[in-house]
C-alpha cells in the first residue's frame, strides 16, 4: 500500500511551515512559555519532510514502511506536533490542550506513548541518532527501503553519543540514514561556538564517513534537494545535512535572541508574533 | 590451593571440583535464534567476554559489533526494538549501569522495548578493583520503572533465564556469569520462573533470602551449619524486581528463626535493602542480618582473597552467622 501525496508546491510548504509557526505559538501561549527559538528554526526543515518527501500514512501510524524522523531535538515538540496535526495524525483540538493539565496529550518533549506518528520518546539529547542507527539497521535486516531521518540541535552534537553513531553509521554502511544538524548557534548558556567551538561541521561529518552537505536551512528548494529520500540499495554512506538556520526565525523579535530558546510569553508578544506570522504586522 | 592473582578477573568462580558448564548464555541464546528469527546480539566489543561470541559464530547475519560505545549499543538497541527485533546486548554490568543508563532509562525502559540487557562482571566477580566491579547496578535498575531484574547463581538459572527473558514481552536485565559457570541448582526441585522464589531447602534456626552467586555460597553454608546442627534453609530469589512478596511474607511468617538476606552487591540500594524494607512494611518484628559488600569503593586483587575481605565467601558467612545467633 502506497501512500501518494499531492506533491507540494514550493509556496504551499511556506504557507505550511508558517502555519507550523502559528501552531507552536498557540501551543506556547496555552502552556504559557516554550521553546519558541528552536521550534522556529527547525520549521521548514520538518514541513518540508513531512509534507513534500516523506512516505507516511496518518491512518496506519505505524505503517512498517514508513519513512522514519526522530526528533531529537525533542524540546522543540511542538513544531513536531503541528506537522502531525496538519498531516492528520492526530486532531487539532490537541493543540489547546498542549501542557495545560496533567495528562495532555501534547507535552514538552514527544512521547510514543501518547502520539500517533511519534517514532521514539525523545528529549534527552544525543539520543535520536543511536535509535536511527538501530532502525535503519533493522531496515536492512528486513529487506525494507524505508529511509530515517534524524534532527538534532547544534547544542545536541555535544553529546558524545552522537559521535559513537557518527562512526557505527559510517560502519555500517547505512546509506538509508540521514542526518540534520539545525544550526541556529544558540543554545542555553549563549552561542554554540562559545559554549562547545563544534566547527568546521561539515569536515567533522565528512572525516567521519559521511557523505555531508550544508544549505540554508530555510531555503525551501534547498531542503527539498538535499532532503530527498533515496532509496538505492548500493547506498552505503550515511547522509549529514548540515543546516544552517536562524534560531527564532519568522517572528522579528525572537530571532537571534538567546532569551527565546525558551521563555514565557505575554498576550501582547504573541499579538505581534501572530500578526507577524499571518503577513500582516 | 594456587595463589590466584589479579589476573585472574575473569576466573570461574567455580571451586576446586565443582560441576561447571561453559558459557551457558551464549550457546542458550545460539539456540534459541535457530528458531526464533527475531533476536539479534549486540556488543560494546566484549563478545568474547560476554559468551555473546558463541551467537556470533552461530548466526553471524544478526550479530552486530558496536565497538566501544555503550550509548550506541543501548540507542542501536532500542531502535531495533522498536522495529519488531529482540536484541540481546551485552557488556559489562559496570557500563550498562554507569555510562549508559539514561539511554536503558529513555530509549528502552520509557517505551519498554523488547531489550535483553545481558552484563558479566555483576557485583563482585572481578579482582579489576572499582572500574570493573558492578556492586551498584542492582541499585541503579531497581530504580527503572517496568525493568525486570533479574540475579541467576549459576548455569541452570542462566539458561532457564535467557529463555524467559526471551519469552517475556518487555525489557529485562540479566547479570551474567560467563566462562566456566558452576551448575548447582539441577540438584534442587523446580526452576526458575521470572518474579518466582525457590525456596531450595528449609530451615528451623536460620533463612537466607539470597539471589544471584549468593544463593549458591549460602547453599554451602546452609551444609556447613548442619554439621553443628544448626538448621538452616535458603529462598532463592533469581528475579530481584519484580520482587516475589508472597514468597517473602510466606517466608517471614514463620517465626523465630534467624533472617539472613545476602547477596552479591553492596549493601546500599539492592536487593538486601528491598527484602528488608518489604518486610518491614508487612510489620515483620523478627531478626534480620545483612549480607552484602560494603559501601565503599573495594579494593583489587585476588577474587577468594576479596571475598574473604568483604564477606561474602562461605567461610565469612558461616562465621558471621554463628555469631548472630
Amino acid at each position: 500500500m502506497a501512500v501518494t501525496f499531492a506533491p507540494f508546491t514550493v509556496a504551499g510548504l511556506a504557507d505550511m511551515a508558517r502555519q507550523n509557526r502559528i501552531d507552536t505559538a498557540h501551543m506556547f501561549m496555552a502552556a504559557g512559555n516554550g521553546h519558541f527559538g528552536s521550534c522556529y528554526s527547525c520549521a521548514d526543515i520538518v514541513t518540508v519532510l513531512y509534507f513534500a518527501l516523506m512516505r507516511l500514512d496518518p491512518a496506519n501510524p505505524d505503517w512498517p514502511d514508513r519513512d522514519r524522523f526522530l526528533f531529537s531535538k525533542g524540546h522543540a515538540a511542538p513544531t513536531l506536533y503541528s506537522a502531525l496535526i496538519r498531516r492528520g495524525f492526530f486532531p487539532e483540538a490537541w493543540i489547546a490542550e498542549y501542557e495545560t493539565h496533567v495528562g495532555s496529550r501534547l507535552m514538552t518533549h514527544p512521547s510514543r506513548r501518547y502520539q500517533p506518528g511519534v517514532d521514539a520518546s525523545l528529549g534527552a539529547l544525543g539520543h535520536g541518532l543511536s535509535i536511527g542507527l538501530g532502525m535503519a539497521l533493522a531496515a536492512r535486516l528486513d529487506r525494507r527501503d524505508y529511509v530515517t531521518y534524524v534532527l538534532m540541535g547544534d547544542g545536541e552534537i555535544n553529546e558524545g553519543s552522537v559521535w559513537e553513531a557518527a562512526m557505527a553509521a559510517a560502519k555500517f554502511g547505512l546509506g538509508n540514514l540521514v542526518g540534520i544538524v539545525d544550526c541556529n548557534g544558540l543554545s542555553v548558556d549563549g552561542r554554540t561556538a562559545d559554549v562547545m567551538p563544534m566547527e568546521p561541521l561539515v569536515d567533522k561529518w565528512r572525516s567521519f564517513g559521511w557523505d555531508v552537505q550544508r544549505i540554508d536551512g530555510h531555503d525551501l528548494d534547498a531542503l527539498l534537494s538535499a532532503l530527498a529520500p533515496r532509496r538505492a540499495d548500493a547506498l552505503t554512506r550515511p547522509r549529514m545535512i548540515i543546516a544552517d538556520t536562524i534560531k527564532g526565525k519568522g517572528v522579528r523579535f525572537m530571532e537571534n535572541v538567546r532569551s527565546w530558546h525558551s521563555d514565557a510569553i505575554t498576550p501582547a508578544q504573541f499579538a505581534a508574533a501572530l500578526a507577524e506570522l499571518a503577513g500582516t504586522p | 590451593m594456587t595463589t590466584l592473582r589479579t589476573g585472574a578477573m575473569i576466573a570461574s568462580l567455580a571451586d576446586e571440583g565443582q560441576r561447571v558448564t561453559a558459557a551457558p548464555f551464549g550457546h542458550t541464546l545460539a539456540r534459541l535464534a535457530d528458531t526464533r528469527a527475531d533476536i539479534v546480539g549486540m556488543t560494546a566489543d566484549l563478545g568474547k567476554y560476554t559468551d555473546l561470541h558463541i551467537f556470533a559464530q552461530a548466526h553471524p547475519d544478526r550479530f552486530y559489533q558496536m565497538g566501544m560505545a555503550e550509548q550506541l549499543l543501548m540507542g542501536a538497541a532500542a531502535g531495533m526494538a522498536r522495529e519488531g527485533f529482540m536484541p540481546f546486548v551485552t557488556t559489562y554490568a559496570v557500563f550498562a549501569a554507569r555510562r549508559a543508563y539514561d539511554f536503558i532509562y529513555m530509549a528502552i525502559a520509557e517505551d519498554r522495548l523488547n531489550v535483553k540487557i545481558a552484563c558479566a562482571l555483576p557485583g563482585l566477580t572481578t579482582g579489576y578493583g572499582p572500574s570493573h566491579q558492578a556492586t551498584d547496578d542492582i541499585a541503579i535498575f531497581r530504580s527503572v520503572p517496568g525493568l525486570t531484574v533479574i540475579d541467576p547463581c549459576d548455569a541452570t538459572d542462566i539458561e532457564q533465564a535467557t529463555v524467559a527473558a526471551a519469552d517475556l514481552d518487555g525489557p529485562v536485565y540479566l547479570r551474567l556469569l560467563r566462562g566456566q559457570v558452576p551448575r548447582v541448582l539441577d540438584d534442587y526441585d523446580g526452576g526458575f520462573a521470572i518474579g518466582k522464589a525457590r525456596l531450595l531447602r528449609d530451615g528451623a534456626d536460620v533463612l537466607f533470602i539470597s539471589s544471584g552467586i549468593l544463593t549458591m555460597r549460602a547453599l554451602q553454608a546452609a551444609t556447613a551449619l548442619a554439621a553443628d546442627r544448626i538448621d538452616a534453609g535458603v529462598l532463592h530469589l533469581a528475579t530481584v524486581k519484580p520482587l516475589d512478596s508472597a514468597a517473602i511474607a510466606t517466608a517471614l511468617s514463620r517465626p523465630g528463626r534467624l533472617i539472613v538476606v545476602a547477596e552479591n552487591h553492596a549493601v546500599t540500594g539492592g536487593f538486601g535493602e528491598a527484602v528488608l524494607a518489604h518486610a518491614a512494611l508487612q510489620g515483620h518484628g523478627g531478626r534480620m542480618r545483612q549480607i552484602g559488600l560494603p559501601d565503599a569503593f573495594l579494593d583489587a586483587g585476588a577474587l577468594p582473597t576479596l571475598h574473604d575481605r568483604y564477606g561474602i565467601s562461605t567461610t565469612t558467612i558461616i562465621g558471621r552467622v554463628k555469631a548472630w545467633l
